[in-house]
């Protein structure tokens, strides 16, 4: 259980999906030009990483990994289907996505509309996948661990990109010089941003 | 061969270098653009492989663009890229394993390079296969130098090497030179991309917002 809040608060603060290893870029720089937006965003981002991760996990373990399979039979314990990883894990993603999408569409039709194309992007957001990747690099001993793994960078998510979308809406009085409007202005925030998160990484959990 | 570099296909290899860059001007495929650029080897190795697989990508979803029911384009466009991923990962693997082991989750992540799906839906999926072809390997050029040109200096600065070996003089260290540890942190890479991002828009005023 200690290794499961330790798991949670690391990967808020310490691996954050984007200060750290810069998943999920292309939809954090786009959709973060207000609060609200941003916010319903990274809300789904966070549903989508907490449904998909514990699946792959499952996957991952009792499918993909040598003598995974062996539950079955015990003659499939050679067997090594971990090359199938990326195609399946992308599948269940894009599976899972297409879900969310379905679902914020019948019940929030407003989020609907604004979150516009990057609700179906969620899909090829790097953060979902990179989260699954790095849950199959780490070897999480039980379920609970990658889920709260999951949920973890997703908070991390939310937060990056909520500072971002506040500080860019402040941003409109700012007199920036004119070839850095707008995206290259952006980086360097984002940048700003990553280097005060790197004080997190003495913290001891 | 005159007629296969017309006009049109020289404005659509070159085009992604500058003035449509993809990295720059498209915002897209940014993530490991900037998370494989503290050493100069892996930047290549990943330019290299993202160049492949969006021109080969582009070419077999410009063969099947019109047997895609448009529906479920999506679902296809991933499954081509992850077989793709899968292959150049797996040949990775058995011929230059350090640097796949320097890539790790990053080469995996090619799947969810917004570049990737950006350029099958907005290109291959209404063009012929040798245009698609041309377009995935301007585009793979378009982010592979801007990979580079992070990685130069972010090893350069950083580490005081190119490919591994040293080039800044050990006289200069026993002068008093430091490398510059910051460079080979997460951040620099944003502020070099800044920085890129600036000398293009104020050469490139079209481009300003």
């Amino acid at each position: 259980m200690e290794n499961v809040v330790s798991i949670f608060v690391r990967s808020i603060f310490v691996d954050n999906m984007i200060f750290a290893y810069f998943l999920g870029m292309c939809s954090y720089l786009a959709v973060s030009k207000n609060v609200k937006t941003s916010m319903g965003l990274g809300i789904a981002v966070i549903f989508v990483l907490g449904v998909t991760l514990p699946v792959n996990y499952l996957l991952e373990n009792y499918v993909l990994k040598e003598g995974a399979l062996a539950w079955i039979s015990p003659s499939l314990k050679t067997l090594d289907l971990s090359y199938l990883a990326f195609i399946l894990f992308i599948a269940v993603i894009a599976a899972i996505t297409q879900l969310v999408e379905m679902v914020v569409e019948k019940f929030t039709p407003a989020l609907y509309n604004s979150l516009g194309i990057f609700l179906p992007l969620i899909a090829v957001n790097c953060a979902i996948m990179g989260g699954s990747l790095f849950m199959q690099q780490r070897a999480f001993v039980n379920i609970a661990e990658a889920t709260s793994y999951a949920l973890g960078s997703g908070v991390g998510w939310l937060l990056a990109i909520v500072g971002l979308a506040a500080i860019r809406e402040k941003m409109a009085y700012s007199n920036v010089p004119a070839p850095l409007r707008g995206l290259g202005i952006a980086f360097i925030i984002v940048a700003l941003m990553s280097m005060a998160f790197m004080s997190f990484s003495g913290l001891k959990i | 061969m005159s007629k296969l570099m017309s006009a049109k296909t020289k404005e659509i290899l070159l085009g992604p270098l500058a003035k449509n860059n993809p990295i720059t001007v498209q915002v897209l495929g940014i993530c490991s653009a900037l998370a494989v650029t503290a050493k100069l080897e892996p930047a290549v190795v990943m330019g290299i492989s993202v160049t492949i697989i969006v021109a080969f990508g582009n070419v077999i979803i410009s063969l099947l663009r019109n047997t895609i029911p448009n529906r479920i384009r999506i679902i296809v466009q991933l499954v081509v890229i992850a077989a793709l991923v899968t292959i150049v990962s797996e040949i990775l693997k058995a011929f230059a394993y350090d640097v796949s082991v320097q890539l790790s989750v990053y080469i995996g992540l090619i799947i969810t390079n917004c570049i990737l799906m950006g350029r099958l839906e907005a290109f291959a999926m209404s063009n012929r296969p040798w245009e698609s072809f041309i377009d995935g390997l301007g585009n793979g050029f378009g982010y592979a130098w801007i990979l580079v040109a992070v990685a130069f200096f972010r090893e350069l600065l950083g580490s005081g090497t190119l490919f591994g070996y040293q080039v800044i003089p050990q006289a200069l260290y026993d002068a008093g030179y430091h490398n510059n540890g910051l460079m080979i942190l997460p951040p620099m890479a944003l502020i070099l991309v800044a920085c890129i991002i600036w000398v293009h828009r104020a050469k490139d005023k079209e481009l300003q917002e």
